[in-house]
């Protein structure tokens, strides 16, 4: 029962054991496969669309296919980077994405992405939507401009911290994150320590008076590519 | 008001026995008495069922057909499908808005009446049609919009628009609607003759494993539009040892352009409820739900007649037909409107009381489903089909049908054509015969399967309608010589934009996109490089997307680039590289423009 799963990764064979993810054996053995809502410690989403991967030809998202024997996966190809890449500009273009003045800068998940794919600028066309700004919250600000739906801090909310303060409103471009209170963000139990308020993994839900306070070239990722410290590490499974 | 609010949201929790999973017919009653569901209404039903009113107003604010904001006693929902456009729908908007005094979206001062548009309710065939409440108005025109808009003002009551009752079960007193079958062709399976119960008699007298094996022999795929085999889903749904098992029955034909499952619930109810117990029975399920789409709410008396009928002929029930130990029951499960919801994991998780949104596979239905049962998912007909195929066993079937792909199958045909209807025909069947039948010989465009599905023209009027060629789940939209195809695209893309739940990024920010780069050559400031840009983005919504919704949603953009690509060249500007047609500088500047309080003669034409 406790055999390892034996799989294609690029190329690669790779072991993992069993009830995997693709994506999580990836890592275990040092490949990364880019991600936003995939989050360690949250229950899978599969809802970005940024960690597609082709199995056996078929695309799938990584986050949520468990691995299964002689599966072969294709990450790296150009095919899939292009797939990724249109799902990454698409997430700029939807929201209000202003990194030059955001102070999640190089600490952004979604702009490191951008960077690790290259992306100068988005082939699609902004769609610049009106959204919502919660700062009812002494110590938390919403900023729904910057929100990428991934929801990071529902699951975190909900699963971690026990509260539901964070839960999905409306549907397709009008979905949007909505908050367990009428009167905002402030009206609910939401505070700064909660983990839905540190999973977020771009500039919609910030803490307050502490912006710029990492200089730049010390923030996350200054020095090296999103995903770097996974590729850093060649995990023991690896063959 | 408050005091009284509160009485009605605990009777009305009290009702479903404060069972959260019964979010939908909470909030839905509570629409239904207050004209919306109020954030007090909210934090006061959380209360009653146990759970965060972020949770209550995540499903108001999903479903179409629910609301925060006050409507009014009377709701108008026009149906703005592109069948019902080609047919005067705008026209027919226009009057309503006139003799109202208010735009759509908007409710009369007086707090009475809304006005609304909505997507396709399953009336193609007698286009222009609206809901007003639950009450069905068809063959609409804009004398007729005003005649309504003059009775809603005397008597407020939507029932009273009910003047010539339809045909078949249409007149009877439980359903009392204006709404014709227009059954066109009879076909051997489902519309030939009246449910007999035969087939449920002949399959209790076998094993459930026996059943299935007769449902593969039979070769038997389901009706909805995904093909997927009925045997070996229920197989796979029977597999394992859980101590329950769920059947549902999918109402919620939602594809434009797709009516047949209503003529099915309107005229055999009896077959599909029989279907839906040897179902039961195969798989060892002893709870049946009827997801019912909220556009026929029409029907819900009905139908639950029918239920109460046969669990006094002890047909549903306990110990059916006399067999100790087979206990099952349905309950018919009302929608709210969204057409995601036909999508059979975004139907249970409706059922379950929550948003609309398609479930993560694995686990897939049949191990995991409704509250977390092993289910299976079937269309309406599909189930209809088994009861036959139980009564006249699975080589009748086969018999019917081509080599591939066995027995008949219900096409909704509706748009340019003389006889729009519902016919039964067999698998198989050309294009070219069911054209003729339909009198649209003539026709520019067939788009098979709904917007979901492809668009072809004459050249492919030889193909057929089966599983392996052209497939579809009902909807067959015949488009005549004059109609424009890209503004078709363009009607088929709101509605996607419209209807997509908006859980992954591709299909919630991709269609809109797609709806704009569309846009943009119908303007007629499109290039030869934004056709390679169409391409390539609905490849990627195709590919990338997490359900059936955004993997078909760019088909009315791929099969047209393919099997009309005229028309897009007709409408592209030639032109040097890398100008960018549709940049009006005036229109670019205008914001700043207004901010700096400056205005310049040479910006404005």
């Amino acid at each position: 029962m406790n055999k390892t799963v034996i799989f294609l990764l690029d190329g690669e064979v790779i072991e993992g054991s069993p009830g995997k993810t693709i994506l999580e054996a990836a890592e275990d053995a040092g490949k990364y496969i880019p991600r936003l809502c995939a989050y360690k410690g949250l229950a899978p989403h599969g809802s970005c669309r940024v960690c597609t991967v082709l199995v056996n030809g078929r695309p799938q998202a990584s986050c949520i296919q468990p691995i299964a024997d002689g599966i072969v996966v294709e990450s790296e190809s150009a095919e899939v980077r292009e797939l990724r890449r249109g799902v990454i500009e698409m997430l700029f273009v939807e929201g209000n994405h202003f990194c030059m003045c955001c102070e999640k800068s190089g600490n952004c998940e979604l702009q490191a992405l951008a960077y690790r794919f290259g992306i100068t600028a988005p082939r699609y066309p902004y769609l610049f939507p009106k959204r919502e700004v919660d700062a009812t919250h002494p110590y938390i600000l919403l900023d729904r401009n910057r929100c990428i739906q991934c929801g990071r801090c529902v699951r975190a909310s909900r699963d971690v911290d026990g509260k539901n303060v964070f839960q999905f409103g409306g549907r397709g471009a009008g979905k949007r994150i909505a908050v367990n209170a009428a009167g905002g963000l402030g009206k609910t139990d939401a505070a700064v320590i909660d983990q839905a308020i540190e999973v977020c993994p771009v500039g919609a839900i910030l803490r307050k008076r502490v912006g710029f306070r990492v200089p730049v070239g010390k923030r996350k990722f200054d020095h090296q590519p999103i995903g770097s410290d996974i590729e850093g590490k060649a995990g023991p499974t690896a063959v | 008001m408050s005091e009284t609010l509160k009485e009605t949201v605990g009777e009305v929790c009290r009702s479903v026995e404060f069972d959260r999973s019964r979010m939908i017919d909470v909030v839905r009653e509570v629409q239904k008495r207050y004209g919306n569901v109020s954030g007090e209404a909210m934090e006061l039903i959380a209360r009653e069922l146990k759970t965060h009113r972020v949770e209550v107003e995540s499903v108001v604010s999903f479903y179409a057909f629910l609301s925060e904001m006050r409507q009014g006693k009377v709701v108008i929902r026009l149906c703005n499908d592109v069948i019902d456009r080609m047919h005067g729908a705008d026209r027919v908007l226009a009057a309503f808005e006139e003799e109202l005094g208010i735009r759509v979206g908007e409710t009369t001062p007086d707090g009475e009446i809304t006005l609304t548009t909505t997507a396709c309710i399953g009336m193609s065939d007698q286009a222009p049609a609206a809901l007003i409440n639950d009450v069905v108005v068809n063959h609409l025109s804009s004398d007729l919009a005003r005649e309504i808009v003059w009775e809603l003002k005397q008597h407020g009551n939507p029932a009273l628009l009910v003047k010539n009752l339809g045909d078949g079960n249409n007149a009877s007193e439980l359903v009392s609607a204006m709404v014709k079958n227009n059954i066109r062709h009879r076909g051997a399976v489902i519309l030939s003759r009246a449910a007999t119960g035969q087939g449920l008699e002949t399959a209790l007298a076998m094993t459930p494993a026996e059943v299935i094996r007769n449902v593969k022999t039979a070769r038997l795929r389901g009706r909805g539009g995904a093909g997927f085999p009925t045997g070996m889903k229920w197989e796979f749904t029977r597999a394992g040892s859980a101590a329950e098992r769920v059947i549902v029955c999918n109402a919620d034909e939602g594809e434009p352009g797709t009516f047949k499952d209503r003529v099915i619930l309107t005229e055999c109810p009896d077959l599909m409820f029989e279907g839906m117990t040897i179902g039961a029975y195969a798989i060892g399920a002893s709870l049946g739900i009827v997801y019912l789409r909220a556009e026929y709410a029409y029907l819900k008396r009905f139908l639950e007649s029918v239920l109460d009928r046969r669990r006094s002929e002890g047909v549903l029930g306990r110990g059916i037909c006399g067999l100790e130990g087979f206990d099952f029951d349905i309950r018919i499960q009302m929608g709210a409107g969204a057409y995601i919801c036909g999508e059979e994991t975004a139907l249970l998780s409706s059922c379950e009381g929550v948003r609309g949104d398609p479930k993560n596979r694995p686990p897939f239905p049949a191990q995991k489903g409704y509250l977390g049962l092993p289910t299976s998912v079937n269309n309406v007909e599909t189930l209809c089909c088994v009861a036959r195929i139980m009564e006249h066993g699975p080589g009748w079937f086969t018999a019917l049908g081509s080599e591939q792909s066995a027995g008949t199958k219900l096409l909704s045909i509706s748009g340019d054509c003389k006889r729009s209807g519902v016919y039964e025909l067999p698998l198989g069947i050309p294009l070219r015969e069911l054209l003729k039948l339909a009198g649209a010989e003539d026709a520019q465009a067939i788009q098979v399967g709904g917007p979901s599905g492809q668009m072809v023209g004459p050249d492919a009027f030889d193909r057929t309608i089966c599983y392996d060629d052209l497939s579809t789940g009902g909807s067959i939209m015949v488009f005549g010589p004059k109609r424009k195809i890209l503004e078709v695209v363009d009607a088929f893309l709101e509605f996607f934009v419209e209807e997509s739940c908006g859980y992954c990024t591709p299909c919630r920010v991709g269609n809109v996109l797609l709806k704009k780069a569309v846009a943009k050559l119908i303007s007629g400031k499109g290039s030869q490089k934004d056709l390679a840009y169409l391409q390539s983005l609905a490849e990627t919504v195709k590919k990338t997307s997490r359900c059936g919704l955004g993997q078909t949603s760019p088909n009315p953009v791929l099969s047209t680039l393919e099997n009309f690509r005229s028309v897009y060249e007709e409408v592209l500007v030639a032109g040097e590289a890398g100008l960018q047609h549709d940049f009006e500088l005036s229109r670019a500047v205008s914001q700043a423009a207004r901010i700096a309080g400056r205005t310049s003669a040479h910006l404005h034409p």
